[in-house]
């Protein structure tokens, strides 16, 4: 392997692994102060990846616009699903909540099956990020993956804004670690779930949005990245997002890397990588940070 | 009313049922049983234990992988080491799964067994083991045969309706068995708080990882029944669908009772089977999966103890 094609992988495993970072994060946010197991997630992030697709012909060029109608919808969408199906799972058992989730993907499933079909689509990037620049002789490195990994770092960096320097945040915070506290203190604490959930959803949609012109939209990609964020959930700590981070990127790095070197066997590195740190860390990498 | 009557009354009347039954409904008896013992193999971590586990069907899948794969090419094979080659290859996996999955707690340990489910899954999936993502076909169906007489051939229909019957009957005695053994009462008082188990000097580890292969053996058998009667696996057994499916059996059953498990294994099966019939539903066959999610979702909102508890709902009111 040359320099330039070992550095075009690293460049794709961070990409992937900001990717991972966006839905994983909701994931771990949803269920670090909401208590919710949500394996419907990776429903979210595949909604918003046929968002993109579905939406694509109404705004042709103007893609930034087409991700923000994406996230609106998509948070709008989050909302009434807390309102409808979440909001008297609380008090429930966790075993409760992964019944309704699941019974939610077979729902989702189903509906996009209804709605847009079977088939694989293509998702276009925008001409204005079209072709790549160059990276050593042979190599050249597409402009629209930069501007996924450079859209996940500023996404990143406003979550780590709203959690940590927000008004909002705190009581998310608070929230989080004393519930009674917080309702006691006379915030709608129902409230404050419900858009923590529909930004949970907003992000993996978004996620989703992202990643459609990289890796097309088809039916069941919502479980795979589902199972793929747990495992950066359990590798990074529940609870972390910095930890989310840590473990999306070392997923990402696992994975890429399988693949190249291991191409039969790639689906399983990541498996190994996290059986190595249960083994080492049990709680995972991070503890909780809120 | 002893606790024994119903299972016994009802284990006899699944014996004499072949007399009256048509080759659908017969075949469709023979897959709620398999369901019935892979939905009470997860009881005994679920209900028993408190161990929520969300990758049961890796031991199903290896459980029927295994029978597949070490019958070969000539003849059946022998169930007298087949079935054992089956159990066994779903307990070590078991073990291993156990053994790193257990040093975990709650939602982790959901996500864990999720995950090595999934390992599970992508080796069956992404090799040329086992067929890749076609699966592969059971050509010849276990005996046992002593010389020249056969007393067992799974190819023939009775032969395959009692033996499953068989291992149902086995699975729930020996789960009732535990549920009252000394090593059961341990599992219990691990699932109501560990912390107090572990003060009482019990190793609390090594049960929960004795709860975790025989449960994982006992997929295995599940397993090894599936591709007998479908004559053909594929990776879809090892999927997380699997085993979020059968999760799902023992929760609308309603966890904490064998008799939940069986039923929730009953009712998911007949469910799954109305809502694909086209005969029925007509055009809405196609669309199982949300009339099933949405039929969940129902039994979620009202039905918090499941079907179990449907019957002390009816009967005590306000108090279910």
């Amino acid at each position: 392997m040359d320099f330039a094609t070992f550095l075009v992988q690293c460049l794709n495993a961070v990409q992937y692994g900001l990717l991972l970072f966006l839905v994983a994060s909701g994931l771990t946010l949803i269920f670090g102060i909401m208590g919710v197991i949500n394996l419907a997630h990776g429903s979210f992030y595949m909604i918003g990846a046929y968002l993109a697709f579905v939406l694509a012909p109404y705004f042709g060029d103007w893609y930034l616009t087409k991700l923000l109608a994406g996230v609106v919808l998509a948070a709008v969408f989050g909302y009434l699903l807390e309102w409808a199906f979440f909001s008297f799972l609380y008090q429930r058992e966790h075993l409760q909540q992964v019944l309704m989730t699941y019974a939610l993907i077979l729902v989702f499933e189903e509906l996009r099956s209804m709605l847009v079909g079977n088939d694989v689509h293509g998702v276009q990037a925008p001409s204005w990020l079209a072709g790549g620049f160059k990276l050593g002789e042979l190599m050249s490195y597409p402009w629209y993956r930069v501007f996924a990994s450079v859209a996940c770092i500023v996404l990143a960096l406003a979550l780590y804004g709203v959690v940590n320097r927000t008004r909002l945040g705190m009581m998310i915070r608070a929230g989080a670690s004393n519930r009674d506290m917080v309702r006691g203190l006379g915030i709608d604490i129902q409230r404050l779930y419900r858009i923590v959930f529909a930004g949970g959803v907003a992000l993996a949609a978004l996620a989703g949005m992202i990643a459609a012109p990289l890796s097309s939209v088809y039916p069941g990609m919502g479980g795979s990245v589902l199972i793929i964020c747990f495992v950066v959930v359990v590798i990074g700590g529940i609870g972390s997002i910095t930890g989310a981070l840590v473990a999306s990127l070392l997923v990402g790095f696992v994975d890429t890397f399988g693949k190249v070197f291991f191409a039969e066997y790639s689906g399983i590195g990541v498996y190994l990588l996290m059986a190595v740190i249960l083994v080492w860390r049990p709680e995972g990498l991070m503890r909780r940070s809120f | 009313m002893r606790p024994w009557i119903v299972p016994v009354a009802a284990a006899l009347l699944l014996a004499a049922l072949p007399a009256v039954l048509t080759p659908y409904t017969q075949d469709l008896v023979v897959k709620i049983a398999i369901y019935a013992v892979f939905a009470l193999s997860l009881e005994l971590l679920v209900g028993a234990a408190g161990l929520v586990s969300l990758g049961h069907a890796a031991f199903l899948g290896i459980g029927a992988y295994v029978t597949v794969m070490a019958t070969g090419d000539g003849g059946g094979a022998s169930a007298l080491w087949l079935l054992p080659a089956a159990m066994g290859a779903a307990a070590l996996y078991a073990a291993f799964v156990g053994a790193l999955s257990l040093r975990t707690k709650g939602v982790y340990f959901i996500m864990v067994t999720l995950a090595f489910a999934q390992m599970a899954y992508f080796v069956f999936h992404d090799t040329k083991l086992g067929g890749g993502s076609d699966g592969i076909f059971l050509y010849s169906k276990p005996v046992i045969q002593f010389g020249q007489t056969v007393l067992l051939d799974l190819d023939r229909k009775p032969d395959l309706y009692y033996t499953v019957l068989a291992a149902l009957v086995f699975t729930y005695a020996l789960l009732g068995l535990i549920n009252r053994s000394r090593f059961g009462h341990a599992l219990a008082g691990i699932r109501v708080n560990e912390q107090r188990m572990r003060a009482a000097g019990y190793t609390t580890y090594g049960y929960k990882l004795a709860a975790f292969v025989i449960a994982g053996a006992l997929a295995g058998l599940a397993g090894f029944l599936l591709a007998v009667k479908d004559g053909a696996v594929n990776p879809e057994l090892l999927s997380w669908h699997e085993s979020g499916a059968v999760l799902l059996m023992i929760i609308l059953g309603g966890i904490g009772s064998l008799r939940g498990a069986v039923i929730g294994a009953m009712a998911f099966t007949l469910l799954k089977e109305l809502f694909q019939s086209e005969a029925l539903l007509g055009p809405l066959a196609g669309h199982w999966q949300l009339t099933l999610g949405l039929t969940i979702i129902a039994f979620v909102a009202l039905l918090p103890k499941g079907l179990i508890g449907l019957k002390a709902r009816l009967a005590g009111g306000a108090h279910a």
